[in-house]
C-alpha cells in the first residue's frame, strides 16, 4: 500500500475495485467503515454483489475481466471535464500529453459496451473522485489476477497521477496483500527479479554487491517465475523445494500442476500439515508453526513486525530457517551458521536498503514501515511524498484486451474465484480451527437466482461445473450477489478444487495467473453418492 | 479558521491542581492523564462516550448534581473533584446495585478481555452484596449453538458496549439498538441465534464485556486446565493487515487470543480468523517428525539427519546431472521473513541462479 491502514479513515472519496474487503480483510474494512460513517463516499466496482457493494453509493457492477474499459471510462470523463490535477502532473509526472490524448476515443459509452456498466455510473464514478479533495484507491486480487493484471494496476495509477491523488493523507493506490506475509517474502528477496529489497538482479551494481556478499557469481540474468518453472517441470526444472506452500489447491490447473510436481526427480516440501502437496513430496520436513516462531514479518502497509514464540512445537518440527541452513550446509554452503533467527533477520538488514535503518531489537514495537535508510529515519509511512521512487511518475498507455478466454456456446457463463470470511486460502489452517465449520462447513457456487430457474438448476441442489480443462461438481446456493451470467466458488475446499477449471492465462509481465476468469458451462447432476 | 497560536492557558482545576487541557477534552481523559483512577464501566475508550452507567460522576463546582466525566468537555476555569467522600459513597451503592442483580462476579478471565473489570471495582469499593453467592443456574441464550460466543445474560449490566462496538467499531450493526431507544434489553435484541444475524464473529463484543456476560466459548474449554495464563504479543497468522493479537498460553498450551488494543494495524479489531481460528496449531494432523519416500513408495517416518542428507542428495544429483538451472525454490508467504530470505540465499549461493519465488503469484 502506498498509505497507511490508519489512512482509510480519511478519505473524502474510496474507490474499491477489484476487493471483497469485508470478507477478505476485515479488519481494513472497519477502517473504512468509519471513513463512510464520518461522511466519505464509497464507489465500488466488482462484478459481484458484494458487501462493499451493499454499503456503498455507487455500484459499478461490472463484467469480469472488464476492468481496463471502466478505468480507460473514467480518465476519459475526469480529462474531458478538466479535472485534472495540472500542478500535479506538471511537477510530478512525465509523458502525460500522449496519455491525454490518447484517451479521446474512450468515451463512457465505449465503456459501457464492453463492461456493461451504464455509462452514466461511470461519469458520476470519475466526477466524485476527480473531484474529490482526497480519492483513495483500494484493491485486491480481483485486479492483479488476471492476463491484464499489470494493465488493470497501471489505469489505477493513471487515475492516481492525473487528479494528483497520491503521496498524502487519505490518497494512494492501495493493494491489500492477501497472506500474512506475503510483502515480507518480497522484501526478503525470494523473486526471480530482485534480490533482497527490491534490487534489481539486471543492475550491475547490485550483481556486484551480491557476488561479494555471496562469495559466488549468480546470473546476470532474471529468473522465471514460479509459474514458468512448474511449466519446465521434468525438462528444465528437475527438483524442487517449496515451503509452506499447497501449490496443488492454490494454483490454476490443478491437472497441469500435479503433473508438473510429478515429473519432478526431486520434490522437498516443508510445511506444518500433510498436504497434497506435501503428499508429492520425496522428503517432507515438519516446520514449526504460529505461535511457536520466532521472527519477522511485514504487512500490506509495509510495516514489519515481530512474531513471537510462545509455546514450543510438536513432536520434532523445526522452524523453516533452521530447516533451510540444515539443507545449504549439507550441501557445503557457506554462510549458513545462524543460530538464531535474529541473526538471520539482521543479515537481511544488512543487504536491504529498505531495512537498512532496521534490526531485530528496533522492531520490538512495531513502529516502522519501510523503506527505513538509516538508523536515524523514522519511517515511511507514506510513500510518494516528495518524489516517486524513480522520479517522475510515468502515465501509462493502457489498451482493453478481452480475458484469454471468453464465453462461448459450449461455456457460456463466466466463473470467478476468491475467498471468503471464515475460511482461509486453501484451510490447511482455518479447516483445522474448531467451530469454523460451523460457520462455513462447505463449497458452494453462487448462483443467480434467475439463472438458478433458468438453468434448471436448485438452490442447496448440485451442479456439475465444467470448463476447457475439467469438471468439477458443486452445490448451488441461489443468491443475488451473482449476477445474471456470472456464478462464484472459492478455492478453500479440497472436495471442490474449482483450481481444476481456472488457468486460462497468465498475465504476460508478472505471470499471475487469471484465476478471475474462467468461462465455463453449469449442468444439474443428482446428488453425488457420498464417497464419488 | 484555528488561531495560530493554541490557548494553552486554558485550565482547569483537578482535586486542587491546576492542569492545562486542549479543547474538546473530556473530564474523564484529563483525568485519566493525571492518573486519577476514575472507576468507569460503560466506558471503552474506542468508542462514543456514552454516560449510561453513572460510575464515573465527579463533583464540579456550580453544578447541583454530579456529572458523568466520561462526557462531559471540560471549560476553561472548572473546579472539578474526583473522589470526594459522598462522590465515593454514590459509587459504592451504584455499584451494590449493579452486583445485587448479578449472579456471579468472579468470573474466570479467559471469558474475555475486559472480564474483570466489574469484579476490579467491586473488590476496589467493597461492593459486594453477597445476594447471589452460590452461583444460580440458568443462562439465557445458552441454546445458542455457536461455537464461538457465550451468551450469559444473567451477568449483562446493560452497559451497552457490545452495542456500540459492533456498530461503531465493525460497523456490523449486529446487536444494535441504537435505532429503537436504549430502554430494550439487549436480551431481546439477541433473541434469534447469532449465526442468523449480521454477526460475523468478529469477538469485538466478548473483548469490550466488562462482566463476561458475554464470553470466549473457546477460550472457556481451558478454565479447568492447570497452569498460571501468560500472555506473548505476537501478529494474526491470516491476512495481510497484520493485527497484533496476545496469545493466552497456559503451559504448553495456546487457550485464547486477545486482541491487542495498541496494536499499530488493527487498535484492537480483530476478524473470525485472528480471534477464533488459533487451535490448528494443535491439531494432532501437525507433521511432528521428517518423512522420507521409501522404494515402497509411501512416505515414512525418518530422523532429521536422515531426511536432512536425503534431501540435500537430491538437490545435488539434479544440480550434477543437469546443471544448476535444475533446481528450483518457492518461498512461502505465511512463514516468517527469515525463512524466505534463507531460501533466497540458498538459491542463490547454492545455485547461483535466481531460481526462486514466492507464491504471490497465484
Ligand atoms: S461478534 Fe462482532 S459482529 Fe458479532 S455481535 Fe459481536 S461485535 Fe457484532
Ligand atoms: S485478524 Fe483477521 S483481519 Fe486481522 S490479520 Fe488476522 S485475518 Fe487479517
Ligand atoms: S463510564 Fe461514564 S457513565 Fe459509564
Amino acid at each position: 500500500m502506498s498509505n497507511p491502514l490508519a489512512d482509510m479513515e480519511k478519505p473524502d472519496v474510496i474507490f474499491c475495485i477489484g476487493t471483497n474487503m469485508t470478507e477478505c480483510h476485515p479488519v481494513a474494512a472497519t477502517r473504512l467503515k468509519k471513513a463512510i460513517a464520518g461522511g466519505a463516499k464509497l464507489i465500488v466496482a466488482d462484478p459481484r454483489r458484494i458487501g462493499l457493494a451493499e454499503m456503498s453509493d455507487l455500484y459499478l457492477p461490472l463484467r469480469v475481466g472488464s476492468d481496463v474499459a471502466l478505468l480507460l471510462g473514467m480518465a476519459h470523463v475526469i480529462a474531458r471535464e478538466g479535472m485534472i490535477d495540472h500542478d500535479f502532473i506538471e511537477n510530478r509526472t512525465t509523458d502525460s500529453d500522449g496519455f491525454l490524448e490518447h484517451l479521446v476515443e474512450f468515451t463512457p459509452a465505449w465503456a459501457e459496451e464492453i463492461s456493461g456498466v451504464p455509462a452514466k455510473d461511470i461519469e458520476t464514478a470519475a466526477k466524485w473522485y476527480g473531484e474529490s479533495g482526497k480519492g483513495a484507491i483500494y484493491y485486491t486480487l480481483g485486479i492483479t489476477e488476471h492476463i491484464c493484471g499489470v494493465d488493470n494496476v497501471q489505469s489505477l495509477c493513471n487515475l492516481a497521477l492525473m487528479t494528483g491523488n497520491i503521496g498524502r493523507e487519505g490518497t494512494g493506490i492501495n493493494p491489500m496483500r492477501g497472506q500474512n506475509n506475503i510483502q515480507g517474502a518480497g522484501d526478503s528477496g525470494a523473486l526471480p527479479n530482485n534480490y533482497p529489497g527490491f534490487q534489481s538482479v539486471m543492475d550491475p551494481a547490485n550483481q556486484e554487491k551480491f557476488k561479494e556478499l555471496y562469495g559466488r557469481e549468480i546470473d546476470l540474468d532474471k529468473g522465471i517465475t514460479k509459474v514458468t518453472a512448474l511449466d519446465l517441470c521434468g525438462n528444465e526444472i528437475r527438483a524442487m523445494l517449496i515451503d509452506g506452500e499447497n501449490t496443488l489447491l492454490s494454483d490454476p490447473d490443478r491437472a497441469h500442476c500435479e503433473h508438473a510436481l510429478k515429473s519432478l526427480d526431486h520434490l522437498v516440501v516443508i510445511d506444518i500439515f500433510p498436504t497434497d502437496t506435501a503428499e508429492l513430496a520425496d522428503v517432507v520436513l515438519p516446520a514449526t508453526a504460529f505461535g511457536e516462531t520466532d521472527g519477522v514479518c511485514s504487512n500490506t502497509e509495509r510495516r514489519v513486525q515481530r512474531l513471537r514464540a510462545a509455546v514450543p512445537p510438536p513432536g520434532q518440527a523445526q522452524p523453516d530457517w533452521w530447516i533451510i541452513c540444515q539443507l545449504a550446509q549439507r550441501l557445503g554452503l557457506t554462510g549458513f551458521d545462524f543460530e538464531e533467527p535474529k541473526a538471520v533477520f539482521n543479515e537481511l538488514c544488512s543487504v536491504s536498503p529498505i531495512y537498512a535503518g532496521l534490526d531485530w531489537e528496533r522492531i520490538e514495537n512495531s513502529e516502522y514501515q519501510w523503506p527505513v535508510p538509516h538508523k536515524d529515519h523514522p519511517g515511511t509511512p507514506r510513500l510518494h511524498e516528495e518524489e516517486f521512487v524513480n522520479g517522475r511518475g510515468i502515465f501509462s498507455i493502457v489498451r482493453y484486451r478481452d480475458p484469454a478466454e471468453t464465453i462461448s456456446d459450449d461455456f457460456p457463463v463466466w466463473l470467478t474465484t476468491g475467498r471468503r470470511l471464515q475460511s482461509y486460502h486453501t484451510r490447511t489452517q482455518t479447516g483445522r480451527a474448531q467451530g469454523i465449520d460451523y460457520l462455513l462447513s462447505e463449497e458452494a457456487l453462487e448462483v443467480n437466482p434467475t439463472d438458478v430457474e433458468g438453468w434448471g438448476l436448485r438452490d442447496g441442489g448440485w451442479c456439475e461445473l465444467s470448463s476447457v480443462r475439467g469438471s468439477v461438481k458443486v452445490k448451488v446456493k441461489s443468491t443475488n450477489r451473482s449476477p445474471r451470467g456470472t456464478v462464484f466458488a472459492s478455492f478453500s475446499f479440497s472436495d471442490v478444487p474449482v483450481n481444476i477449471l481456472t488457468g486460462s492465462g497468465y498475465d504476460p509481465i508478472t505471470e499471475t495467473a487469471e484465476l478471475k476468469v474462467c468461462p465455463v458451462r453449469v449442468e444439474p447432476i443428482d446428488a453425488p453418492q457420498p464417497g464419488i | 479558521m484555528k488561531s495560530p497560536l493554541p490557548k494553552e492557558t486554558e485550565t482547569i482545576t483537578l482535586d486542587g491542581e491546576e492542569v492545562a487541557f486542549t479543547e474538546g477534552e473530556t473530564i474523564y481523559e484529563i483525568s485519566e492523564r493525571h492518573r486519577k483512577e476514575i472507576p468507569t464501566l460503560c466506558y471503552d475508550p474506542r468508542l462514543e462516550a456514552f454516560g449510561g452507567c453513572r460510575l464515573c460522576v465527579v463533583e464540579v463546582e456550580g453544578s447541583r448534581n454530579p456529572v458523568a466525566s466520561c462526557t462531559t468537555k471540560a471549560t476553561s476555569g472548572m473546579v472539578v473533584r474526583t473522589a470526594t467522600d459522598e462522590i465515593e459513597k454514590y459509587r459504592k451503592t451504584l455499584l451494590e446495585m449493579v452486583t445485587s442483580e448479578n449472579r456471579e462476579l468472579d468470573v474466570d478471565s479467559l471469558r474475555g478481555y475486559a472480564s474483570q473489570e466489574l469484579t476490579t471495582l467491586v473488590n476496589r469499593y467493597e461492593a459486594r452484596t453477597g445476594r447471589f453467592i452460590g452461583a444460580q443456574s440458568g443462562t439465557s441464550n445458552s441454546d445458542d449453538k455457536n461455537p464461538f460466543i457465550l451468551r450469559d445474560y444473567d451477568l449483562c449490566i446493560s452497559c451497552y458496549r457490545c452495542v456500540r462496538v459492533c456498530a461503531e467499531q465493525e460497523g456490523d450493526y449486529a446487536i444494535s439498538v441504537m435505532n429503537r431507544g436504549f430502554h430494550t434489553q439487549i436480551t431481546t435484541e439477541f433473541n434469534g441465534e447469532l449465526r442468523d444475524s449480521a454477526c460475523t464473529f468478529c469477538g469485538q463484543c466478548v473483548q469490550t464485556c466488562p462482566t463476561g456476560a458475554l464470553a470466549d466459548k473457546k477460550a472457556m474449554r481451558a478454565v479447568d486446565r492447570p497452569g498460571e495464563i501468560e500472555k506473548t504479543r505476537t501478529i494474526c497468522p491470516y491476512c495481510g493487515v497484520g493485527c497484533s493479537i496476545d496469545l493466552l498460553t497456559k503451559e504448553d498450551r495456546i487457550v485464547g487470543i486477545h486482541p491487542a488494543m495498541d496494536g499499530p494495524a488493527n487498535e484492537g479489531a480483530l476478524c473470525v480468523k485472528g480471534q477464533f481460528a488459533f487451535d490448528f496449531v494443535h491439531h494432532p494432523d501437525r507433521l511432528t517428525t521428517p518423512l522420507v519416500r521409501g522404494e515402497d513408495g509411501e512416505l515414512h517416518e525418518a530422523s532429521w539427519d536422515e531426511a536432512l542428507d536425503r534431501a540435500a542428495e537430491g538437490f545435488r544429483r539434479a544440480n550434477k546431472k543437469h546443471g544448476r538451472h535444475s533446481v528450483y525454490g518457492v518461498a512461502s508467504g505465511r512463514a516468517p521473513s527469515e525463512a524466505a530470505y534463507l531460501m533466497q540465499k540458498f538459491i542463490r549461493v547454492g545455485f547461483g541462479t535466481n531460481y526462486i519465488d514466492n507464491c504471490s503469484r497465484a
